[in-house]
């Protein structure tokens, strides 16, 4: 009991992180039908920035946070205004091709600011972990869910009450019909990168605390993200936050009871049954993409 | 049930997508070697009957037969096998090959080279692709685009595109051959060289199922009508009685007295 | 090009190889050439599949990955000659590739990379945590150089001939597929699925032939390097090594057989011509992707093609 306990913490933290690794990932697909491979990579951005502003800056955290924040978004901004727009022709594998080069960029990037050493900060307040029933919590896993639930709640709010939530769905529906109506489809473009890889950031972080940050961090949890969007259903705003959750808590079981080499399959073998049995994903958006 | 002189019956094909009843009872037959014109207001269902006789899409319940056999099973490839061919509403040629490509393409079923032959090129493949490259320029002589036989498809005007299209479906040794709108964008000496054409290939022997909505052109070629509406069969007669056909006329013209006077 | 072109281009590239394996005696070089040359393979293979049939495989660096473990396995654990374990190499590629390709091939555009990419991600773990046979992380030991009858091929010369003598066969039988009928169903599939089923193609089956015959000149391509440098790690298989294949591709040109021998050529020596940048690789490297892909989205064979026609255009004038 008690270890069950313990390995469904470790997934749900794990598991919220994904959660708004794949948001990050649905947002744009569903207002762009592209997917960054470079996602992965503004995570990182996110952590680094966090762990510079916060622990060699002296920073307090919350503007460490948002600064981080806004910065990464700004990068994204930057990215699609320079690489993305651009393109002539966006079929999928020049997409693929032109997303992979700037993970490949952005990595290069950050080793060149931070190094190749792994950076590491205190978590966001200083307690013990909790013992509940036996099982250790962390703070920090307390603090990340808090976060992810406030974000998801703001999301939701963003997409049903505001009118530029509203413009997005449409966008995601029909990005002519959208743009007859007059919504500004480009700035929703715009605005659907900074979202997106703010989302990135974001994740990035809140798990800066509780792992060691390097430049090469990104194309994992990048790819994970991916996953657990798949899982639930890209596009979808609640698929990727239950995507998040299993693949986390799969996965945790799974380093629990199998081997924690394994870990790592978990998502892919996922990912692979749901392509073959379900590819539009446990909650399916299905032909229409949409929050 | 099965007689020898129809080529293709449709017996009681339904089709729904989600809660749209696409087609509904659809029960008609071709006669060997005539020319049927499928007509209807748009949304009627003839392109979705297309693609249920060709094997896109299977029927929720009824059956195709095609020379007394049951097709209603078979994928697309392989009913293009037995002698079904079609062409496409927006003409769907392969753009990145040339005229000849397109159709020696178009001659896939009627040639058997696989991988490993082509790797080794046997002297019977070597042999197969000149016979291929001959049947490909008579049908290109067929259709009078011999002359642009290197050119790349996608670099013809359309009226040829569509052409070549038609020469396309007609190297598969068709018994039976699917024009859908097969006049759409062609000019009024174009419409009048297609017509000339499908009269040649029905004088081949092979059956035609058109839909169209140049509707001079389709009375003048067709031997008859089938009207659908709103997925169903409204009518199916001679071009002559199908004109002045109540149903017909209610389906094109709209039916209450609002939709006729409203504006 | 017609038939009587490729020909000369055959002779040419023969000439240039002999040449070249002759000429050059620096080790270095020679180990630099051969890795070309197994880099145009892995680009050839999956130029068949991405360039002309038009599927994407992020996951292609698997069956390289196959290739090299079967053999470095049957071997060194087993004992077996390279000659035989060469079938049993390429044979095991193409079998996985047939299962995995049945239910993978239904999905296209991204949904397909994804599914190639989770595959690619899910042998490259096995290959790394199944240390009792595959030696895990730290690599597979000790595997023994190519013989074949009395030959052996352990100096990089002999290996040199030997690589570019399959590159050679491989480039005249990929062209020959491409230019038989089933080359033009493939890329009929390519310009548009439908109506290549709508003229009698079996586009599933096509897909997955073309899919085995890849994964297969993959395997060939592991086979030849895990014989080239005796030592293979998890590492040269991963998910960024199938991203430089596809990327091999997409620079040299898709559908293009030359383009695949010039991305290979290009992304073989543009890592050694960077360490000249040392701190600044990845950077460089990641903005030559991305700009070739904004500004030649065609690859660079086509792309200077496009540019030389557009010149002679204006100049007729």
């Amino acid at each position: 009991m008690q270890e069950i306990l313990q390995y469904l913490f470790s997934g749900l933290t794990n598991g919220a992180i994904y959660a708004v690794i794949a948001l990050g990932f649905s947002m744009l697909y569903s207002s762009t039908e592209l997917i960054n491979f470079a996602h992965g990579e503004f995570v990182m951005l996110g952590a680094l920035c966090m762990v510079t502003l916060a622990v060699n800056l002296g920073f307090p955290l919350i503007p460490a946070f948002f600064l981080s924040i806004c910065a990464v978004a700004a990068a994204g901004l930057l990215f699609e205004r320079l690489a993305i727009r651009p393109v002539r022709h966006p079929e999928p594998i020049v997409l693929i091709i032109i997303t992979v080069g700037a993970s490949i960029f952005l990595r290069g990037v950050g080793m060149l600011i931070w190094g190749k050493d792994a950076h590491s900060m205190p978590p966001f307040s200083q307690h013990p972990p909790l013992d509940v029933a036996g099982a250790r919590l962390l703070i920090q896993s307390i603090w990340i869910l808090i976060i992810v639930a406030a974000l998801t709640a703001a999301l939701q709010m963003f997409y049903r009450r505001t009118l530029t939530g509203k413009a997005m769905t449409a966008c995601a529906v029909s990005k002519k019909a959208a743009w007859i109506v007059g919504i500004p489809t480009k700035w929703m473009v715009m605005l659907a990168f900074g979202l997106s890889t703010g989302m990135g950031a974001v994740a990035g972080a809140i798990i800066a605390p509780i792992t060691m940050s390097s430049y090469d961090m990104g194309t994992m949890l990048g790819l994970k993200g991916f996953c657990a969007a798949m899982l639930g259903g890209l596009g979808s705003l609640w698929g990727a936050i239950l995507g998040g959750f299993l693949l986390g808590i799969l996965e945790a079981l799974g380093v629990g009871y199998i081997s924690s080499g394994l870990k790592d399959a978990t998502a892919f073998v996922l990912l692979l049954l749901v392509l073959y049995v379900r590819p539009q994903g446990i909650i399916g958006a299905g032909e229409v993409k949409r929050f | 049930m099965t007689d020898n002189s129809h080529l293709l019956e449709i017996r009681d094909i339904h089709k729904a997508f989600g809660g749209v009843r696409a087609l509904r009872e659809i029960d008609f037959s071709l006669e060997k070697g005539s020319i049927t014109g499928l007509i209807g207001p748009n949304g009627a269902g003839k392109t979705t009957l297309f693609n249920v006789i060709t094997g896109v899409f299977p029927a929720d319940r009824g059956e195709i037969r095609f020379a007394g056999q049951s097709v209603t099973s078979y994928a697309v490839h392989e009913r293009v096998e037995l002698g079904i061919a079609r062409t496409f509403q927006n003409v769907e040629l392969f753009e990145s090959m040339t005229v000849l490509e397109n159709i020696l393409v178009g001659l896939h079923t009627r040639t058997r080279c696989g991988m490993i032959g082509s790797i080794f090129k046997f002297p019977r493949i070597r042999r197969e692709e000149k016979q291929a490259r001959k049947r490909a320029t008579e049908l290109l002589e067929f259709v009078d685009l011999a002359d642009h036989a290197p050119r790349r498809s996608s670099d013809l005007p359309f009226g040829w595109q569509r052409l070549l299209e038609v020469a396309r479906a007609m190297a598969a040794a068709p018994r039976l051959l699917l024009l859908d709108e097969p006049a759409a964008g062609l000019n009024m000496s174009e419409t009048r060289q297609l017509g000339d054409l499908i009269h040649q290939i029905r004088d081949q022997g092979i059956t035609i199922l058109l839909v169209e909505h140049d509707m001079s052109l389709t009375m003048s070629i067709s031997d008859k009508i089938v009207v659908l509406d709103q997925g169903r069969k409204i009518a199916e007669d001679t071009p002559r009685s199908v004109q002045s056909d109540e149903a017909v006329m209610a389906a094109y013209l709209g039916k209450g007295k609002n939709s006729g006077h409203g504006r | 090009m017609n038939d009587k072109a490729h020909k000369i281009a055959y002779a040419v590239f023969a000439l240039a190889v002999i040449l070249l394996g002759w000429q050059v005696d620096n080790q270095y070089y020679l180990q630099l050439m051969i890795f070309i040359g197994l880099n145009t393979l892995l680009a050839l293979s999956l130029n068949m599949l991405m360039g002309y049939a038009g599927q994407i495989s992020l996951g292609h660096a698997a069956f390289y990955g196959i290739g090299a473990y079967v053999t470095a396995i049957l071997t060194t654990t087993y004992q077996v000659a390279p000659v035989l374990a060469l079938p049993a190499a390429v044979g095991t590629a193409m079998l996985v590739a047939w299962i995995v390709g049945i239910p993978t091939l239904r999905l296209s555009g991204y949904y397909l990379g994804m599914g190639t990419l989770g595959f690619g991600m899910i042998v490259h773990i096995v290959l790394r945590e199944w240390s009792s046979v595959t030696g895990g992380a730290s690599g597979f030991v000790g595997i023994p150089p190519l013989e074949i009858g009395l030959v052996v091929f352990a100096s990089g010369k002999n290996y040199f001939f030997l690589v570019w003598a399959v590159v050679l066969l491989c480039l005249i039988m990929c062209r020959r597929i491409i230019d038989s009928r089933v080359g033009r169903a493939l890329r009929s599939i390519h310009d548009g699925e439908k109506a290549a089923a709508a003229v009698g193609v079996d586009t599933k089956k096509l897909k997955l032939q073309v899919f085995v015959f890849s994964a297969g000149m993959a395997a060939l391509a592991g086979f030849l390097y895990a014989h080239l440098v005796y030592f293979i790690s998890p590492g040269t298989f991963s998910f960024v090594a199938s991203i430089r294949i596809v990327t091999m591709v997409v620079i040299g040109g898709m559908a293009s057989i030359w383009g695949a021998l010039l991305g290979a050529s290009l992304l073989t020596l543009l890592p050694e011509w960077l360490h000249a940048f040392s701190e600044f690789e990845m950077v460089v490297y990641g903005l030559i992707l991305m700009g070739v892909m904004i500004f030649l989205p065609r690859g660079l064979t086509r792309g200077v093609l496009d540019v030389y026609e557009r010149y002679r255009k204006n100049h007729d004038r």
